[in-house]
């Protein structure tokens, strides 16, 4: 166990390094710099900056200073707002988009799981049928047309909730819903699906033969079988969120993480962009590794090599 | 395909004597009613959208009447117009034109890259397959999204750049569940026979092995085709997908996300056609999935 969380903790470094490489290439190699504007900064001004920001340099020079810097966790100074490091801005940004995410994905197992639970024993009735296919068109609205339409009616007609920015619970129910509402019909789905593979296996008919009440079968027997689909569905969940709050964060105008790598991108603002990049892939990687361990505390069956 | 038909027949499933595995799954699919209904659905929207130019009433997309502005739905107006009085019926079709373009060819590029990398790693097997497939674990820890993004911004924003960025993410899937079936495949009997016979590791890959895994593959690319789509939409959204003056069904939404206080039909109708033909796609795909996989089929 503890070699199998080592081990993974080590093959994130190699990851991450490639991650590192290519955001840098990808970004250096591309046309228009960071202080292309549409006002003309004299020539000595240019070179200044150029010179400041080290990118006078050749570029294996600056790739290799860039690659140590990041070991630090060093992000370097951001372009656009150079009073701020990019660090800050990213661990300013950083508690807003993940008090969004973190409602979102909480409030889609809690709605999603007895939804799925529910259909599974009641396979082919109209508790099956209704969620599941509200679950379909859950999968197949987008967050950037569910949250307009939400907005439309729960803001602007009925008014019974705010528009749009950050702050109190009120502000909070509309964005999380858009976002979450994809993870509820995914979770939904996943647990029906466990659930209907685990309760037609022996140890579960040996569990009804004991005569255990239905409930005690699903909650103690069924669930933790059923619900490894979920578990293993919650990396990619994650990393689906955080390109969700973009938009969400958009529609809202949250100021979060996701705001900011956007109008960072359309700025040309490099350091933002790449350390937002590696930022996100480094969490996302130890969040996958997390959802591994939990996997095999699980299931019994998997074993950690 | 003769192959293709043996493989999955097992003798205890073999259903009546002298059916193929696909007129078997073809009568599986049939008796999904939402699947045909949502196939029935897609191939009216397909017509109506591809033919968009050619249907008499559709409205030229790019004709602007700035006296009539935005107006709700009216008997000339069936979804009504935006802010320069352009017909939004006619820019929903278009629109969709775009958006179902970029979801079939950014598909056809994950097909091409995912089959070959995923069959290749597969039947060359050893420290190739190990290090092929390494390479693919490697990018899909990647927040692609945001690399996608990265492209967007810092390369021209034309559709084909739309095609191979979209395209060059979605090939991962698509090369594990090749490798997976090549590598149980590989094993059996008629490769061998084929290699017997002279045939090289290209021919046995492609007119072999692939058509054999041909099931999952279609499966896995009819649901590759909405998030694909969904994703279009999503960079269109935010600005960085299709370009004016094309529009897409994610940037009409996006036109209409603006305004939608004081218009909101313009959001609506737009939204509306984009979730209708992912919904179709994704319980299409469901079905074909039931119908094809040989996994499911005892249920």
């Amino acid at each position: 166990m503890t070699r199998f969380v080592v081990r993974r903790l080590l093959s994130i470094v190699p990851t991450l390094w490639v991650i590192v490489t290519i955001t840098f290439f990808l970004i250096r190699l591309a046309p228009g710099g960071p202080f292309v504007s549409e006002r003309e900064i004299p020539a000595e001004a240019k070179a200044a900056l150029s010179a400041k920001y080290g990118l006078d340099q050749p570029m294996h020079v600056q790739y290799f200073r860039y690659l140590t810097n990041v070991a630090r966790f060093d992000f370097g100074p951001s372009y656009k707002f150079p009073s701020r490091s990019v660090r800050e801005i990213i661990l300013g940004a950083l508690p807003t988009s993940l008090e969004l995410g973190g409602l979102a994905l909480l409030f889609a197992l809690v709605i999603g799981i007895p939804i799925g639970a529910i259909a599974a024993m009641r396979q082919n009735s109209a508790w099956d049928h209704v969620p599941m296919g509200f679950a379909m068109l859950g999968v197949s609205i987008p967050n950037f047309v569910l949250g307009p339409l939400l907005i439309f009616v729960f803001a602007l007609t009925l008014r019974w909730l705010p528009p749009a920015l950050w702050g109190g619970l009120s502000h909070k129910i509309l964005p999380v819903i858009t976002l979450s509402a994809i993870y509820v019909a995914y979770i939904a789905r996943l647990t029906r699906g466990g659930m209907l593979e685990v309760t037609r296996q022996d140890f579960i008919r040996t569990a009804r033969a004991k005569g255990l009440p239905e409930w005690r079968i699903v909650v103690r027997h069924a669930l933790r079988g059923g619900l490894l689909p979920v578990v293993s569905f919650l990396g990619p969940a994650v990393a689906r969120a955080v390109t969700g709050a973009i938009v969400v964060e958009k529609i809202f105008a949250i100021p979060g993480v996701g705001q900011y790598f956007v109008n960072a991108a359309f700025n040309r603002d490099y350091t933002l962009v790449m350390g937002v990049v590696i930022f996100y892939a480094g969490f996302l990687i130890l969040f996958n590794m997390i959802v591994d361990v939990m996997y095999g505390l699980l299931d019994p069956r998997v074993q950690m090599e | 395909m003769t192959v293709a038909m043996q493989v999955f027949d097992d003798a205890d499933e073999a259903p009546d004597a002298g059916t193929s595995l696909w007129r078997d799954a073809w009568r599986r699919l049939l008796r999904n009613r939402m699947a045909v209904a949502s196939g029935a659905l897609l191939a009216v929207i397909g017509v109506l959208t591809l033919a968009a130019p050619l249907l008499p009433g559709v409205a030229d997309p790019t004709a602007q009447d700035l006296a009539l502005g935005a107006r709700g739905p009216a008997f000339a107006h069936p979804f009504g117009t935006d802010l320069l009085g352009r017909d939004l019926f006619a820019r929903v079709l278009y629109g969709g034109r775009v958006s179902i373009l970029v979801g079939l060819v950014a598909t056809l590029v994950s097909f091409l890259v995912g089959v070959t990398f995923g069959a290749t790693a597969g039947y060359v097997g050893g420290r190739t397959d190990n290090v092929m497939m390494r390479f693919v674990d490697v990018l899909y820890s990647l927040p692609y999204m945001f690399l996608v993004i990265l492209l967007m911004v810092y390369f021209s924003k034309s559709l084909w750049m739309l095609f191979a960025a979209l395209g060059l993410v979605q090939w991962l899937t698509m090369a594990r569940i090749v490798r997976g079936q090549v590598l149980s495949l590989k094993q059996q009997e008629f490769v061998e026979a084929a290699r017997a016979l002279g045939a090289g590791p290209a021919h046995i890959i492609f007119r072999h092995l692939v058509p054999n895994a041909l099931g999952p593959i279609i499966v896995y690319a009819t649901l590759t085709v909405p998030a694909v789509m969904l994703q279009e939409a999503f960079l269109s959204f935010l600005g960085l997908g299709v370009q004016p003056p094309q529009a897409s069904w994610g940037t009409l939404v996006n036109e209409g996300a603006t305004v939608m206080a004081f218009f909101p039909w313009m959001v609506i109708f737009p939204g509306f056609a984009l979730a209708l033909t992912l919904f179709c796609l994704n319980f299409l795909g469901d079905g074909l999935r039931d119908a094809l996989d040989p996994h499911l089929r005892h249920e």
